[in-house]
């Protein structure tokens, strides 16, 4: 499977993920957010920001309440938790959240 | 996602009309070239892969005698034909247990029984070809090796031991599922299904610390590669990433803070689940679970406690003797392992935490038996201790259980539909399907008793269940870690400890 934006092949995985994480970009994330019909908000480019920060650190994705209690800071305690998480993403905020910000698919029994 | 078909939920598990190839769309991926060879398989099918598989076949019914045993004694008594919940769920005959294990049995009557090389016809034997191996990569990845139906077979063949068996042949004939060797090479290489680095584990314990601490205003520690720690706490990675299953690990701290116990984890083995069992391999079953004795042993710990996780806790309470025993290092006054959930009873019952049952009581709570612990193993020193034990904590720290159906639990519990190495998206439809008997048990006592918490003790089923349950319209709140509600009814700072 492939995305093709503005002439560039991005290939991406049976799952949907991008193969070569490095060539993420705003509209590569626009268009995987469109294959799974998600429009994104000011809220998913915290959640996708979040995860994209933690993981140049880490080199992983959050543990999910980190990522629960971040947002909560940013747009209030009443948004800091797994449902408002699942409103954005309804996949999940860490497998389909991932996919959106270029990170690798999260394994193990998750 | 939204186009699977769920059966309404009624409370009852209808036997389905057979539905010839219904489940034949749902295939798990296959592994990529490099996640076969890093666990030491060929990374593709080699041109003479049909004697390799033979060979190996051969290697495996000589050394499980088990398995022989298995596939000669069916006499096709038809008792388990409506046990497994992914016939249940998806009505494909291939999906009923006998038909399962025929997919090998048709191969070994070819290939290594006197009837079968002289007259294959009469004894419905086959040869290993292309399509017959297509076949066993599709139903041998739609069994989750929960061995429900060898309870109901009148000789005990157990179909997961058949489809451990064969993934063993599958993979060497670079036949790898991705999802159980991407996890695999994983925890041979960082430590941990997920990939978590020791960094990012430290980050995520000294977040858990301060999290707690806001909320609670004591200070439980989750501490990782303390020397001399009293007791090693091995918990499936899952419990540092996932919800409900972090809850459960909160609930683990709490324990060891309020019994005073020390206790550490390790950044070198972070994980309990072992996939080695899933694709049936003797040797990288070992080489994870190895992880573990030499975590304990650089540690110089006591004893070793085990987190809540289903499938390991068979690994480590029918295997870890053999597989990297013996554990003569450790303190021989207690049991090791022990499941975190009969060392939590213990000192419950010795009055060594004080309890206040009363958090908990906007929950009606039912227990979900995982299969791997319900089938697969024991706990504590009495028989059927893994269906008591789990029961007498949640009784110990709320007031409303209920018990579902007592088909749907203990030795006759369904799967929650993902074990076994399926917790992976492109089985998504086979997934939700095989929670089909669990789900209607659920409702039942949902309707019945309000029951609105169905507590767990296995990673696995956490991850399926909060998935698939939206999908029968049963929020994903109902699913609980079983230390969740221990860690709510926890008074912290209430008693001196043991």
């Amino acid at each position: 499977m492939a995305i093709e934006l503005n002439g560039v092949t991005y290939e991406t995985d049976e799952d949907g993920y991008l193969i070569q994480l490095d060539l993420w970009n705003e509209e590569v994330a626009v268009a995987l957010a469109n294959n799974e019909n998600i429009k994104l908000t000011d809220a998913h480019w915290e959640v996708i920001n979040f995860l994209r920060d933690y993981y140049d650190e880490y080199n992983v994705a959050p543990m999910i309440r980190i990522l629960t209690k971040a947002i909560g800071k940013k747009f209030g305690q009443e948004k800091g938790n797994t449902k408002y998480l699942y409103e954005l993403y309804p996949g999940g905020p860490s497998k389909q959240a991932c996919k959106i910000a270029g990170l690798p698919k999260p394994t193990g029994c998750v | 996602m939204a186009d699977i078909k769920t059966e309404q939920l009624t409370g009852k598990i209808k036997v389905p009309k057979i539905n010839e190839s219904a489940a034949t769309e749902d295939r798990a991926n296959r592994a990529r070239e490099e996640q076969n060879v890093l666990l030491g398989f060929p990374p593709s099918k080699p041109d003479n892969w049909q004697e390799i598989a033979l060979n190996k076949m051969g290697e495996l019914l000589t050394k499980y005698k088990s398995l022989k045993l298995f596939l000669d004694v069916c006499v096709k008594c038809g008792a388990c034909t409506d046990k497994c919940h992914y016939f249940l769920g998806t009505g494909d005959p291939n999906n009923m247990p006998v038909a399962r294990q025929e997919l090998m049995r048709k191969v070994y009557r070819k290939h290594f029984t006197t009837a079968g090389k002289l007259f294959p016809g009469l004894s419905r034997a086959e040869e290993l070809t292309e399509d017959v191996m297509d076949e066993w990569w599709n139903y041998y990845h739609q069994c989750s090796q929960c061995r429900r139906c060898s309870v109901f077979c009148p000789f005990g063949i157990d179909t997961a031991e058949i489809s451990m068996a064969a993934r063993e042949i599958m993979n060497s004939v670079g036949m790898g599922q991705k999802y159980s060797n991407e996890v695999l090479g994983k925890v041979v290489t960082v430590g941990n299904n997920l990939g978590i680095e020791k960094p990012a584990l430290q980050n995520s314990l000294e977040f858990l610390e301060d999290d707690v601490k806001e909320e609670t205003g004591t200070d439980v520690k989750f501490p990782l590669d303390q020397k001399n720690a009293e007791v090693l706490l091995i918990a499936p990675s899952a419990d540092f990433f996932s919800s409900p299953h972090i809850e459960g690990l909160i609930g683990y701290g709490k324990v060891f803070h309020e019994a005073g116990v020390s206790w550490t984890m390790s950044s070198y083995a972070s994980e309990f689940a072992n996939f080695g069992m899933f694709i049936g391999n003797y040797d990288l079953m070992k080489k994870v679970a190895i992880r573990i004795r030499d975590a304990a042993e650089e540690l110089n710990v006591k004893r070793i406690v085990v987190g809540e996780c289903g499938h390991a806790w068979r690994v480590a309470y029918s295997f870890w003797n053999t597989l990297i025993g013996p554990f003569d290092f450790l303190d021989p006054e207690h049991r090791s392992p022990a499941h975190i959930c009969e060392f939590t009873l213990d000192l419950i019952q010795r009055d060594a935490l004080k309890i206040d049952k009363s958090y908990n009581d906007d929950l009606v709570v039912t227990f979900h038996d995982s299969c791997n612990v319900a089938r697969g193993s024991r706990m504590g020193n009495s028989p059927g201790g893994q269906f008591e034990i789990p029961r007498e904590l949640i009784k110990s720290v709320c007031r409303n259980f209920v018990d579902m159906d007592e088909e749907t639990i203990r030795e006759v519990t369904y799967c929650c539909g993902a074990g076994g190495g399926l917790l992976t998206d492109e089985l998504m439809d086979l997934r939700v399907k095989g929670a089909m008997p669990r789900a209607q048990a659920l409702h039942e006592v949902m309707e019945r008793n309000g029951v609105n918490t169905m507590a767990m003790i296995c990673a696995i089923c956490k991850a399926q269940f909060t998935k698939v349950l939206p999908e029968y319209g049963v929020d994903m709140s109902v699913v609980a870690s079983v230390h969740q509600l221990v860690s709510n009814a926890i008074v912290l700072g209430g008693k001196k400890g043991v």
